[in-house]
């Protein structure tokens, strides 16, 4: 029997992005806040200083700051006609455990979605007809327009690195002209450009495309943002992805917020805490609060007036499935709602090797690139071609790190000597251009309980059932193909195109960007919240994160899972807690 | 008013535990850790990396260790480009990796039900790596010892060994109590961290890994060099404990 606890106005289930985003927000209306994270606390200068951040080993390899699945994992199958069987360890994507969330591990590409991605299965229906019966894409209910200001909040907060392509509608040279129009120009200027990066933007020039460097919360100078919080600039070392920056030069809840919000009188934070369930009240209309368990293993009951799940994108769903709240999603019938729509990224590169160019891969920063966006979204026409969607391509250089990176041609063997040479031979000289497709969702990709399989607390596991679609494959094969046109005209000794075959694997590291399971819309009969991130059914409860995307557009999904949690936080703030009640009348 | 005026925790109940610094609240009722007023930065406090320990084996018999210098020795050979796996120290790093946390599969999920599964499930087996390792090595040698006239593994030509590695990487070998494939995976892959992660695991030895590649390491700062397009840096490698040179032993 759990304990009770005083009660709080706010709390907060995971303490990443968007909770640290929603507690500074919620803190400075008055209201009392309380974060309950199942890690620990992490900080710079403890947890990854710069004399010991660098380390391929134990961050990478060794998962040092991701989750654990020993005691919290879950199933996967590609279809519903298989078993799902655990995730064993971690593989293609790495979500964190602890304080900051995946937000200190994170490269830092911040990219704003297209406006037509916000309107997927309407603007592509307008346009190319109907979509298949098994394509579940839906309109978000929410517009581009009406998360500018937020998508503005979100990088000012960051201190993002970029160039504007169109500003209040003006197409800015030398910036992304295929982007929603923006209200000013980034926070920061971008940062300073490597080789390769470089070679592949005049190769995308010569070939008829507009190449922009990408967006990136790895500062190009010395920061202080709106909070007061400072960042320094980034050194470049190459250490981004799957590491805490050591010098407070990549945007993270510790870098931008945390520094603030700890500070606050009505604001505390509980570390170590698992939360096992929401809990709601008779008449099913409102959520009572959570219950948790500590590190002890003993339970407690957090009574709360309004709760908010900030965890990782389908933990949230998983919560909610444990929880009884809303109508789990049924693929059979395609009822409910809790669960649908899982998504994720299909990627895929092309290498690229000299023998006469040095590119210095070590010299990297997590969004260190030029990219194109021609292939992007409804960019282009897709008349003909069997497939929507798509995605950007780009030269990255984010690192050198040697035992994830240390590219080989294709056909040199995977050990022994011939491979010991092919890798001194190629470490320096070679670069990639990735491909960075969606993924739309699909009737049997999807969320529910495992009927089998029980995490550390005895809760079924979460069981994810997902494959890529025709759709997929013919868009990825498509932006492979475009890719490697600008690989050609790189001139190359060369080039190994690799493309995506085949089912969805969950071994190999692809992306983290896992989206859906609790998807935003204007129909509480097809969507878990609404345009506001606040659930349809109990309407002091939000579900905050990627988890609510329709579908997963082709890019990074930080930015807009920033963008959509300050969208919330103000309609909380003018309108909610006025008026406690739904935002949306269903 | 939307407020609940409840009081928070009672104050008289803050126990300020003794690593606690200046006015960072930490709270005991709960049994976890409540952190409200400041950031709880510690001083004298760093998440240290936990390093190989210099000494005896911790994990492999002697027998194992002849079996493993003989692989890693095959995987990454020393020649004209350098030092191989062996001489950079790779079966030291995989002793204490087998012996730590990585080789219990502290991490994984380890509960059953068991099943094969589809390769896309990834790994279902219910030995964690240590165990992997001792039951492969066993098995080839005793494949070995049949198919080469009595010879262990690490007693066979190089072009004998390479002949089982492409036997085991392929699955053409079937071993007894363990599967072939997935200890190559694993070999291959974990000689690889040794060969080139930081020297501190015990792996790498004067940054022999770093050197073939020309992998700087853990430096700090390349800002002088982000505009040097097309330039060879030639920078000395360094790790977390330094360079060589500026190490007593």
């Amino acid at each position: 029997m759990a304990k009770k606890l005083p009660p709080v106005d706010v709390v907060f289930v995971g303490f990443g992005w968007t909770a640290a985003i929603l507690g500074q927000e919620l803190t400075d209306a008055g209201l009392n806040c309380l974060a309950i994270e199942r890690g620990g606390w992490r900080d710079t200068s403890t947890d990854f200083a710069v004399t010991f951040a660098q380390d391929e080993l134990r961050y990478m390899w060794r998962r040092a700051l991701f989750e654990e699945p020993a005691r919290e994992t879950l199933t996967f199958r590609n279809d519903p006609t298989q078993t799902a069987l655990p995730m064993r360890h971690l593989g293609s994507f790495l979500p964190a455990t602890g304080v900051g969330g995946a937000g200190i591990h994170w490269n830092g590409q911040t990219w704003r979605f297209l406006p037509s991605d916000f309107v997927a299965r309407s603007h592509n229906e307008r346009r190319y007809g109907k979509l298949p019966d098994d394509m579940t894409v839906q309109d978000w209910g929410v517009t581009y327009d009406e998360l500018e200001p937020h998508y503005d909040k979100f990088e000012y907060l960051c201190g993002i690195s970029g160039k504007a392509g169109n500003l209040k509608g003006q197409i800015q040279p030398g910036g992304n002209p295929f982007e929603g129009a923006r209200s000013r120009d980034y926070p920061n200027p971008p940062l300073d450009m490597v080789y390769a990066p470089t070679l592949f933007g005049e190769a995308a020039a010569k070939t008829g495309h507009k190449p922009f460097p990408c967006p990136a919360a790895n500062m190009s100078r010395p920061y202080t943002n709106p909070l007061g919080v400072q960042l320094g600039p980034c050194t470049y070392c190459g250490f981004c992805e799957k590491f805490g920056c050591g010098n407070y030069s990549k945007a993270s809840p510790q870098t931008t917020i945390l520094p603030v919000l700890m500070r606050k009188k009505n604001f505390e934070l509980r570390t170590e805490c698992n939360v096992l369930k929401v809990l709601k009240d008779s008449a099913g209309k409102r959520a009572t609060g959570v219950v948790y368990i500590d590190a002890q293993g003993e339970e407690w009951e957090q009574p709360a007036e309004m709760v908010f799940l900030c965890a990782f994108a389908h933990h949230n769903p998983h919560l909610m499935l444990l929880s009884g709240i809303g109508t789990p999603y049924d693929p059979k019938t395609g009822q409910g709602v809790v669960g649908k729509n899982y998504a994720y990224q299909i990627v895929s590169g092309v290498d690229v090797f000299f023998d006469d160019k040095i590119f210095n891969p070590f010299v990297g920063a997590g969004a260190l690139g030029v990219g194109i966006d021609e292939y992007n979204g409804d960019n282009f026409d897709h008349t003909g071609l069997g497939f929507i969607g798509g995605g950007y391509l780009a030269c990255w250089q984010t690192n050198g790190r040697p035992i994830e990176t240390h590219p080989t041609p294709e056909g040199t063997p995977k050990w022994g000597a011939k491979w010991k040479a092919a890798m001194a031979k190629n470490y320096l000289t070679t670069t990639s251009i990735s491909t960075h497709g969606a993924v739309m969702s699909h009737r049997n990709n999807y969320l529910d309980l495992d009927p089998t399989y029980r995490n550390i607390y005895g809760q079924p596991m979460l069981r994810m059932t997902f494959d890529y679609t025709d759709n997929e494959h013919k868009m990825s094969d498509y932006l492979t193909d475009r890719a490697t046109d600008i690989a050609k005209a790189m001139n190359a000794r060369e080039i190994h195109a690799k493309k995506r075959t085949g089912h969805y694997d969950i071994v190999p590291y692809q992306t983290t960007h896992n989206t859906g399971g609790a998807i935003m819309g204007a129909d509480p009969k097809t969507s878990v919240v609404n345009k506001y991130l606040q659930s349809w059914d109990l309407h002091n409860l939000f579900v905050v994160g990627s988890g609510a995307f329709p579908q997963n557009p082709g890019y990074n999904p930080t930015g807009t899972i920033g963008a959509l949690t300050y969208h919330a936080a103000e309609a909380i703030r003018t309108q909610y807690l006025k008026n406690p009640g739904p935002l949306v009348q269903a | 008013m939307y407020i609940v005026t409840s009081p928070k925790f009672d104050r008289r109940q803050i126990l300020s535990v003794g690593v606690a610094a200046g006015s960072v609240a930490v709270i005991d009722q709960a049994q976890a850790r409540s952190i409200s007023g400041d950031v709880p930065w510690e001083p004298g406090q760093a998440n240290k990396p936990d390093t190989a320990k210099p000494g005896p084996s911790e994990f492999f018999s002697p027998e194992e260790a002849q079996f493993i210098d003989a692989a890693v020795s095959r995987i990454i050979p020393a020649d004209a480009l350098g030092p191989g796996a062996k001489e950079a120290g790779v079966t030291v790093f995989l002793d204490r990796q087998l012996a730590g946390p990585y080789g219990q599969a502290a991490q994984w999920y380890m509960q059953g039900p068991w099943a094969k599964g589809e390769k896309t499930q990834g790994y279902q087996s219910k030995m964690s790596p240590a165990e992997v390792y001792r039951a492969a090595i066993k098995a080839i040698d005793a494949y070995c010892n049949g198919k080469f006239s009595g010879k262990k593994f690490a007693a066979l030509t190089t072009e004998q060994q390479d002949q089982v590695l492409t036997g085991l990487e392929k699955g053409d070998i079937k071993l007894d109590g363990a599967d072939a494939k997935s200890f190559f995976t694993m070999l291959l892959q974990n000689t690889t961290e040794g060969f080139f992660s930081d020297p501190l695991y015990g792996g790498n030895k004067d940054m022999a890994g770093w050197k073939l590649l020309g992998f700087p390491g853990a430096h700090y700062d390349y800002r002088p060099y982000v505009k040097k397009h097309n330039q060879k840096l030639g920078l000395a490698p360094v790790g977390i404990k330094g360079r060589p040179g500026w190490n007593a032993g």
